[in-house]
């Protein structure tokens, strides 16, 4: 899939500094997203590759650099535009983050009720369409997620994440701690979703695989910057970083998978 | 760059998904136009709600060419609209949507197929008071075999450490002695000054009616001694301290470093329970001392206040009034309290599971129900004490 034919970046990061004390995190990131793409986000550990997704997302501010997503600058916003502009994003945290007091389909009901004036049976229906287009049965929608397995954990995250049919949805290692049949499954669920819904997808990943079957293209952090790229241009990279990361035993061995 | 994007935006808003219908060549036309989304899904449904065709089995055609955008609340909104006409008996035909949204549409459809109605509620108890009043007997007499036999496991673990008490970890021990001890002091010892003061101007205000208000230090006395100073100390104690195990233990819990321990050949009730309670075994009669001091201080700063009796004749009148015995009446109660408080604030801290309301609830139930067994045994102490004549 080519990225979707807007002149318009969905998200676009430029110059972006982070500083934590002494220690810089980031130095001058630049990238953009394109509508309808999936961006993969990858490096090594501790080279700030949530941070990167918590600052776009607003959970944390950059020292310096400018944010835009969905053409607005992140840093210039009212509360007022803060919230309506968070309506149109969806985030899935690590390992859910689901409100552990609630129900699934309670928690996939919270931004609704919140946000929207919607009846409440519509509202109701919205979260089991939502529970059900994950790939969830419909028994799972009145558990507790103390009483989800890991990766329940994650769709009903990710239905919560979809609940208000968001333009862009954000993704904190979506298939980490998954079985390799679960990951599987997950990256497919994202690429239909993301295909059905007409998502921008950001997701910060470890998984080679999820890589190759759905990023469209990779921001990858090295050296406190971003290399952007489609698969093919980074496995030409001779970074040694990217180099070994696209060409050593998991490259070669997703890749190879791949076809 | 910005004004663009501001403007598509705003386009969206003002772009609201409408519907019209009317009667043609015997056809019942819907059409649905603009973008049909979270934002006008509302409207859209109550509209859809009043737009039924007026005949019976009517064939509806539902237009979707003019739709400019989808998303699932809105595709659910059309969803509906046709389950309800077919259910209605009337013959629905969808037409011109675009591929990308058509996709969508059967996508929730899909999902929406798959929602099983929910499931009735079953029948209630026929008298939910008495019903409620029976679960909750059940679960308080549960609670205290548990704890009863939490007390047995910590006795076992206690003893088995006497056999090898190289084994105890000071380090911890000597960490909790400082919480619950040296730093509870200031807050005990606040209250404990304000209660002096309290409890000798009460005492004065009645005793003065007879003209023995020097008999102020000797209801401050045996009061502080026997029972308010360890009393109040235990409440506090069990507000800050087992509150504090609870939520630590229980933490720990949820972030499995319990299971991790286990893993590890560690036992949680060595490394876990053990310093705790016999930190708060040392602390709490010291700290117990420590407010009788202060709040006789308060009393004897209210005394001088109030009713002109110095110092000196504080002193001595104290001298005659209380004994030695007075004192450890009421500390000799303070070991008991410790270990009542660290064993609930234990229990109820391995107790958590998964979630951190948990810790939450079980916090807050740790404090309740150690209190409460604080102020128990202590009228059974009276009881007692009453018994022995002492």
């Amino acid at each position: 899939m080519i990225a979707g034919g807007e002149d318009h970046p969905v998200i676009r990061v430029s110059g972006l500094r982070t500083r934590f004390g002494q220690q810089v995190v980031h130095d001058g990131v630049d990238f953009s997203v394109a509508k309808g793409e999936v961006m993969g986000l990858v490096g090594g550990s501790g080279t700030g590759k949530s941070v990167l997704l918590r600052e776009i997302v607003g959970l944390m501010e950059p020292t310096e650099g400018r944010i835009e997503v969905l053409g607005r600058d992140t840093r210039q916003l009212s509360e007022r535009e803060r919230i309506a502009l968070q309506a149109r994003w969806g985030m899935l945290f690590q390992d859910g983050a689901l409100f552990s007091s609630l129900t699934v389909l309670e928690n996939i009901q919270v931004p609704l009720k919140e946000h929207t004036s919607l009846p409440r049976d519509l509202i109701e229906e919205i979260a089991r369409v939502k529970v059900a287009m994950v790939g969830l049965g419909s028994e799972a929608g009145d558990k507790y997620p103390s009483q989800l397995s890991g990766g329940m954990r994650k769709r009903a995250g990710l239905a919560r994440a979809l609940a208000m049919d968001p333009e862009i949805l954000f993704l904190d290692e979506p298939t980490a701690g998954l079985d390799p049949i679960g990951a599987n499954a997950f990256d497919e669920l994202i690429g239909n979703l993301q295909k059905s819904l007409g998502l921008t997808v950001v997701m910060v990943t470890h998984d080679l695989d999820s890589l190759y079957a759905i990023c469209d293209r990779i921001a990858v952090l090295v050296d406190k910057k971003v290399v952007v790229g489609t698969i093919d241009d980074l496995l030409k990279q001779d970074h040694p970083w990217i180099h070994d990361y696209f060409h050593g035993p998991r490259g070669r061995a997703a890749g190879a998978a791949r076809g | 760059m910005m004004p663009r994007g501001s403007t598509r935006r705003r386009e969206g808003y003002v772009q609201r998904g409408t519907i019209t219908s009317a009667w043609a060549e015997g056809q019942f036309i819907l059409t649905a136009a603009g973008r049909w989304d979270i934002a006008s899904a509302q409207v859209l449904e109550t509209q859809l709600r009043a737009k039924a065709p007026d005949r019976q089995e009517a064939s509806v055609c539902l237009d979707l060419s003019g739709l400019t955008a989808l998303d699932t609340a809105g595709a659910l909104v059309i969803d509906r609209l046709l389950r309800r006409l077919r259910n209605q008996g009337h013959q629905v035909a969808v037409v011109g949507a675009r591929a990308d949204l058509c996709e969508l549409l059967r996508e929730v459809q899909r999902a929406s197929q798959g929602i099983a109605t929910p499931m009735p509620l079953p029948a209630g108890p026929r008298f939910p008071f008495v019903d409620r009043i029976g679960r909750v007997t059940v679960a308080v007499g549960q609670d205290a075999l548990a704890m009863l036999n939490f007390l047995g496991l910590v006795t076992v673990t206690l003893l088995r450490l006497l056999r090898a008490p190289g084994r105890f970890r000071w380090k911890p021990f000597a960490f909790h002695l400082e919480q619950v001890g040296l730093n509870a002091l200031p807050i005990v010892g606040l209250l404990s000054f304000l209660i002096g003061i309290v409890l000798a101007y009460q005492g004065a205000d009645q005793l003065r009616r007879f003209g023995a208000e020097i008999y102020v230090v000797n209801l401050l006395g045996i009061g502080v001694l026997r029972e308010i100073g360890i009393l109040m100390t235990s409440i506090i104690v069990a507000g800050r301290s087992g509150s504090a195990f609870t939520a630590q233990i229980g933490t720990m819990k949820v972030n499995q470093e319990v299971d991790a321990m286990r893993t590890l050949g560690l036992d949680p009730m060595e490394l876990l329970v053990l310093p705790r309670m016999l930190a708060l075994l040392v602390a709490l009669p010291l700290v117990a001392f420590f407010a009788n001091v202060v709040a006789l201080a308060g009393g004897a700063v209210m005394a001088y206040a109030y009713l002109d009796i110095n110092f000196v004749q504080f002193t001595r009148q104290l001298q005659i009034a209380v004994s030695a015995t007075t004192l450890f009446v009421g500390l000799v109660k303070a070991p008991v309290f410790a270990v009542v408080i660290a064993l609930v604030g234990c229990y109820e801290g391995l107790r958590v599971t998964g979630s951190a309301e948990s810790v939450g609830l079980l916090t807050t139930k740790s404090v309740v129900v150690s209190i409460f067994l604080v102020i128990v045994l202590d009228a059974i102490f009276s009881i007692l004490f009453s018994y022995l004549g002492i």
